[in-house]
């Protein structure tokens, strides 16, 4: 049996926070902008522009992507030499690094907010104009003649919810106590277990679909596709995840909590079921929460083991279910333009359902973990005591 | 001990050196009940690498058993005995490496931009923005990058085409098209792996004391003197770290390769146009259901390697960004 090491607190921080807290010795800087920086910036910026626009318009080129790389290259070697002239080597290296950071920063944020704001208007424009009916209408008339209305991802809302569920049902149990060993356990076991975590939390996805597919569908032949072939590929991805969020979440509880608990006799399991894991409580919910939202959306492990269907299917145990993203991967396959509207459309269903996920997430774990009041009857006592 | 043993010590030689003492732990009945109970769903995980590792083993053998170190060859097409298995990999491999060449350094500027240059407020909201956006699921991403991306990334792709086709890996593609390429597929996956370099390494970046900035910048460092003296120096490790777990990530990436890419599986050297390099990932979702036999081998055996890889390469980024003292979600 390994050791047991119940005080070992490792600051490892929590997922939690949404802000750094001030660090209260930090000395606030002030930053002014003087007329003569922003006068050279947008100088720059401007003789750039019209360098380039110059050139472009006698050239006779028409490209806009060009045109913008371009003058964004010229500016910057004018705002250099401008800035070397005045302020020196220094000042322009720390002036360009700026503006190249901001610059960068700023084409990452364009490119993934391009995505959300694409999805949002095509998907939200499809599944929003159909309000009630793409939610639970089921996918029999598509491409018939039947009316927009008859069509809706109903069936795949039910699926993926019953798959996660299930899969949730499979891992969480698992994950709490694995991380619980974890955290209080060290040797070679329990070293070995924590690496492979690790390593499994990367692991492709498509991999957990095929190893489910040969393990439980292939031997089944016709039967072997179902919403609960799919919960278990699903529960491959999610164990790792599970297990490491909540290893963090249980290890920033207080070891002179759980000490002060084995010190007046309690039980190893005791312990860990009265004191432990109710003060990481919130953490623990933020932690599966976030699990769920990440799995939610997974395509590939599901692939091949859930069959997809357009018709309600309750039951995850037998015969074929659908689920949302399987639902977007099948309708973007269809050469009728329709279904890739309606692709488009359940797409924004399942960014509308993982954001929803992950706000909750953030409003359940605002109150940090291990700073819960834990209600112990020494607190109790000491109150009782000083009234 | 070089010092000599004085006539105190001498006259007391029968007192034993102080060691800790050994406190042996006593548990009862039902803790040695539940200390089992801990080890056993543990050992969950571990039987489940095992099953994984041996199911696509030994699925795969037959494939390997029959192609030999042909299994290495230049052309993938199983069912005629071909297992050249080096297209999907070099093209899995080149979808990363595109991805990575562009998110690495527009994720550190961010990582950059949210620890010191935006003001405190701001701060947390881009955070938030940023850790939102590594959920979106990739189907949302291959999605967007087939429907939308892919046209646009045309008209430049053609102009590098035109212009740097000295350049082998900007060689114009063989039917004058630009779509579905490696480029926007590794564009694509840039996307994904973004978030996840940027969260990293930025909190590898806020464990860089802050009196040793702040004494930087005392001295009259340039506040990019600060990052590339104090800051960078410090967190290269973490930094390194993060890089690798994109990597890791962008390798296992499969429904935007399935949804972006159009490949043929032949091993050309350029990275523009369709028709080109395979992915494995890819090639597992297109063909798996309804290949045949050997095929099925094939494909299960390129999926081991593929899983071998991705999981060495995020062991190692694991270990090198909690060295570094970051912490990985």
């Amino acid at each position: 049996m390994d050791r047991f090491r119940p005080g070992s607190t490792q600051p490892v921080g929590g997922l939690l926070p949404a802000s750094i807290p001030p660090d209260p010795n930090r000395p606030t800087r002030r930053r002014r902008v003087s007329v003569e920086s922003v006068a050279e910036f947008g100088g720059s910026a401007l003789a750039a522009l019209a360098v380039i626009w110059l050139i472009f318009a006698v050239a006779g080129v028409d490209a806009p992507f060009g045109l913008f790389v371009s003058w964004f290259l010229t500016f910057v070697l004018f705002y250099g030499v401008l800035c070397w002239r005045s302020h020196g080597l220094l000042g322009m290296k720390t002036r360009l690094a700026t503006v190249l950071i901001y610059s960068g920063a700023l084409v990452a944020l364009t490119g993934l907010v391009a995505v959300i704001l694409d999805v949002t208007f095509k998907g939200g424009s499809v599944a929003l104009a159909r309000f009630p009916h793409f939610f639970y209408a089921d996918m029999t008339q598509l491409g018939g003649n039947a009316p927009v209305t008859a069509v809706g991802v109903g069936p795949a809302i039910v699926g993926t919810v019953e798959q996660v569920g299930l899969a949730v049902l499979f891992t969480v149990p698992i994950a709490i106590l694995t991380a619980t060993y974890l955290v209080s356990a060290s040797g070679i076991f329990a070293r070995a277990v924590a690496s492979v975590v690790d390593a499994m939390t990367g692991s492709p996805a498509i991999i957990a679909g095929l190893f489910v597919y040969l393990f439980w569908v292939a031997p089944r032949h016709t039967t072997g596709k179902s919403g609960f072939a799919a919960a278990l590929a699903l529960s491959v991805m999610m164990l790792p995840m599970a297990t490491r969020a909540a290893q963090e979440v249980i290890a920033v509880v207080p070891g002179s909590l759980r000490e002060a608990a084995l010190a007046l006799g309690a039980p190893e399991w005791r312990v860990m079921l009265r004191v432990v894991l109710p003060t990481a409580r919130s953490g623990l919910a933020n932690a599966v929460i976030l699990a769920i939202a990440r799995v939610t959306g997974e395509t590939a492990p599901i692939l091949f083991d859930v069959g997809g269907n357009v018709k309600y299917n309750w039951n995850p145990f037998s015969g074929q279910q659908d689920n949302l993203a399987f639902r977007i991967y099948q309708l973007f396959d269809q050469p009728n333009p329709h279904a890739v509207r309606d692709a488009w459309g359940t797409g924004f269903v399942l960014v509308l359902v993982v954001f929803i996920l992950f706000l909750l997430a953030r409003f359940i774990g605002a109150s940090t973990p291990g700073k819960r009041r834990v209600r112990l009857p020494i607190r109790r006592l000491t109150r009782s005591d000083g009234a | 001990m070089t010092i000599q043993a004085g006539p105190e010590t001498a006259q007391t030689p029968t007192e034993p050196e102080e060691v800790p003492r050994v406190l042996r732990s006593a548990p009862s009945g039902a803790d040695r009940i539940f200390r089992l109970v801990l080890m056993a769903s543990s050992a969950i995980v571990l039987i489940l690498l095992a099953a994984v590792t041996a199911f696509l083993g030994v699925r795969g053998w037959p494939a390997l058993r029959e192609g030999g170190i042909n299994w290495f060859g230049l052309h993938w097409s199983p069912d005629s005995g071909r297992f050249g298995v080096l297209p999907l990999l070099v093209g899995t491999w080149a979808i990363a490496i595109v991805a990575l060449v562009v998110a690495i350094p527009v994720s550190l500027a961010m990582a950059l931009m949210i620890n010191e240059y935006v003001p405190r407020r701001v701060r947390s909201w881009i955070t938030a923005i940023v850790d939102i956006l590594a959920t979106v699921p990739s189907i949302i991403y291959g999605l967007w990058g087939y429907e939308l991306f892919s046209n646009w990334q045309i008209g430049p792709a053609r102009w590098l085409a035109h212009n740097f086709s000295f350049v082998p890996i900007l060689r114009s593609p063989d039917p004058g098209q630009y779509g579905k390429s490696v480029l926007a597929t590794g564009l694509v996956c840039s996307l994904t792996i973004i978030p996840v370099i940027t969260s990293v390494s930025r909190e590898v970046m806020a464990q860089v004391p802050r009196d040793t900035c702040e004494a930087a910048l005392g001295l009259g460092s340039t506040r990019w003197g600060m990052i590339t003296d104090v800051i960078l120096p410090f967190s290269r490790n973490g930094i390194v770290g993060a890089c690798l777990l994109g990597l890791g990530r962008a390798l296992g990436e499969t429904m935007i390769p399935v949804l972006v890419l159009s490949a043929n599986n032949i091993l050309t050297g350029s990275i523009l146009g369709p028709n080109g390099l395979g992915s494995i990932a890819r090639q597992i979702t297109g063909d798996f259901v309804n290949g045949s036999v050997i095929d099925k081998s094939a494909l299960v055996m390129a999926g081991l390697v593929l899983f071998v890889t991705t999981l060495a390469v995020t062991t190692v980024a694991r270990s090198t960004v909690r060295r570094a003292g970051g912490k990985v979600r």
